[in-house]
């Protein structure tokens, strides 16, 4: 790899570089994926029940509303005995997983409400809002690709500020600028969430900028490449038209990083998301988590960050999948 | 594959180093760049939009905004470093492990990144700090640990070059110890590597930390720290945007000339 994106995009390349340099026959590659998927989600539940553990203070009382909350001495047996805390530890454990593994994330703290309804109901949202995000981060990504590879001085600057762009503007500062811009100043969008896709135009902005300043480095670079490799000249050589060779030819190349890219790509659409609801008030498991971490709301954390982490683990895979659809070279050869 | 156009990066470089110059100067010595006191509070002067008496303008106590963002530079970068140290020494120490150690090391150490890497971006800090709560000490912390695994499998992939490569293998056969060719060989050779990660990283670090300072969950606001202080403005964004625009912009220069930076010595290590 020659100069990469940010070092976060340096790593998630490098990882996807380890999965794909064991081509296997496709039905053992994929037992394989699933196994090391349930090994990371029975994981990420161990680690998270045991980080949780680490709560300096009692958990009943964090139940009950925190250390101000002065619950008598029998409520704080009774929740102890409710939540299973008098258990040992291993007991709890293992009762944890078992109840994971029904689907049963416990009760939210703060909202008094299962934390599998809570998740459910602001799930829809940020998909909308990542899905969107995403697809406007990929035409803008692929856009800006094929663009500064035709021009020569200035796809210097562009592959330069893009990565600025998508290293140091942070999501908050971004969506800052362009609430004062198009809402407060030319009025033309709201600045906080409408239903409907005018409001969401300044989230999914916001979000797919930074996202399309990564990816389009990443297909910059394995386009130059492409666009400079035998079968490109052996196909001008044929007489294809330039568009012809791009289509046809490059444009599957400069895909593939980006696919290999999609797990990386959602995590940071999900930080984003707790930064992006936030500020445009929309609702949303962003906001959401952002809220019970400030309520220190444990069960919910829990259930959210096991939920992205498993949904993280799906993308991971498809995009894989996908991977392997774009780029026979994987499924045929031989090791 | 970077080309090397003439005029554009040199003239980048300079802007970058005086960016660096200013904010190293403005965290040592804040009171030799703004002389004036970040906290002192004018009721009177409130909300003044930018001007020659205040560059920046006032927030809603009268405070002068380019006053107190002089003043914030040195904490904002004292936790970006911060959490860059704890990022990289962990990432380091797991990334050796398993670039260098036996192979049951490595497989042991890539799946606990392969978990880590389950909890993108800000979900380990996050889960950090609902553990030991918010605060400057927590976020930071949270930061460096939330970038350590993507630095571990940068290390890894550079230790497995350099334990591979033909001069490590001829100290083999010329009997070095393993610690004489871990000192005098693998280190300086991963040196320049590091040395890139810590700049890019110094920039990344700042971008995080000021990120969870305005979600709330850093530096509270009446401190003088950038991410808090875009938060204390956040409220009065439809009547003074500069509370929020400047100290942005301060963060997006300090990140960008970290990158740009990082780059040219990426660029300098991998041409020698």
């Amino acid at each position: 790899m020659t100069l990469g994106p940010g070092t976060e995009v340096e790593a998630a390349l490098e990882s996807a570089a380890s999965t794909r340099r064991s081509g296997r026959g496709a039905v053992r590659w994929l037992s394989t994926r699933l196994a090391g998927l349930l090994f990371v989600l029975w994981a990420a539940a161990t680690l998270t029940f045991f980080a949780i553990r680490l709560i300096p203070g009692d958990p009943a009382q964090a139940i009950l509303g925190g250390p101000g909350s002065q619950a008598s001495a029998a409520a704080l047996a009774q929740a102890r005995a409710e939540y299973g805390l008098d258990q040992p530890l291993i007991l709890q454990y293992l009762g944890q997983l078992g109840r994971y593994v029904t689907g049963d994330f416990g009760t939210s703290y703060s909202l008094h409400e299962s934390v599998v309804q809570a998740i459910g109901q602001q799930l829809g949202g940020t998909l909308v809002l990542a899905v969107a995000s995403l697809a406007v981060a990929w035409v803008l990504a692929l856009a800006v690709a094929v663009f500064s590879v035709r021009a020569g001085r200035a796809a210097w600057a562009v592959g330069n500020g893009l990565e600025i762009v998508s290293a140091a503007v942070p999501h908050f500062w971004l969506a800052t600028v362009l609430i004062l811009l198009f809402s407060s100043t030319l009025g033309w969008l709201p600045a906080i969430n409408v239903p409907g896709p005018v409001g969401l135009v300044l989230p999914v902005v916001t979000l797919a900028v930074p996202l399309a300043g990564f990816l389009g480095q990443v297909m910059r670079e394995s386009l130059l490449n492409a666009l400079h490799s035998p079968f490109v000249l052996s196909a001008r050589a044929r007489g294809e038209s330039e568009v012809g060779v791009l289509v046809r030819h490059a444009l599957r190349h400069a895909a593939l990083p980006a696919i290999s890219l999609s797990g990386w790509a959602f995590g940071s659409l999900v930080s984003g998301a707790v930064v992006v609801e936030t500020i445009f008030a929309r609702p949303g498991i962003g906001r959401t988590l952002l809220r019970a971490v400030q309520e220190r709301d444990v069960p919910l954390v829990s259930g959210i960050v096991l939920v992205v982490a498993l949904a993280y683990c799906l993308v991971t895979v498809a995009s894989e999948v996908l991977d392997r659809v774009a780029d026979p070279r994987l499924a045929e050869s031989p090791r | 594959m970077r080309r090397a156009a003439s005029a554009g990066p040199r003239v980048a470089l300079v802007v970058c180093a005086l960016v660096v110059l200013w904010l190293l100067a403005c965290a040592v010595a804040p009171g030799l760049v703004a002389p004036g006191d970040p906290l002192a509070i004018h009721p009177l002067q409130g909300f003044e939009p930018p001007s020659l008496a205040h560059w920046f303008g006032t927030d809603e106590s009268g405070r002068d905004v380019f006053t107190r963002v002089v003043h914030g530079a040195g904490p904002s970068l004292l936790i970006g470093v911060a959490a860059t140290a704890i990022g990289i020494v962990l990432g380091v120490a797991l990334g050796t492990l398993a670039g260098l150690g036996p192979r049951w090391l490595d497989f042991g150490t890539s799946r606990l990144l392969e978990v880590l890497f389950a909890f993108p971006g800000l979900l380990l800090a996050l889960l950090f700090i609902v553990i030991y709560g918010p605060g400057i000490t927590t976020s930071t912390v949270a930061v460096g640990l939330a970038t350590a695994p993507g630095y571990a499998r940068i290390v890894r992939s550079q230790m497995l070059a350099v334990r591979g490569a033909p001069y490590i293998e001829a100290e083999v056969v010329l009997g070095r110890p393993p610690l004489w060719r871990f000192r005098r060989s693998i280190l300086p050779n991963v040196a320049g590597t590091l040395f890139v990660l810590v700049t890019l990283g110094v920039g990344q670090s700042i971008v995080w930390a000021s990120s969870l300072s305005y979600l709330g969950l850093g530096a509270k606001p009446p401190t003088a720290e950038w991410g808090a202080m875009l938060s204390a403005g956040r409220t009065y964004i439809d009547s003074a945007w500069w509370l929020t625009f400047f100290p942005g912009l301060v963060i997006v220069a300090s990140a960008a000339a970290a990158t740009v930076l990082g780059r040219t010595i990426q660029g300098r290590v991998r041409g020698s």
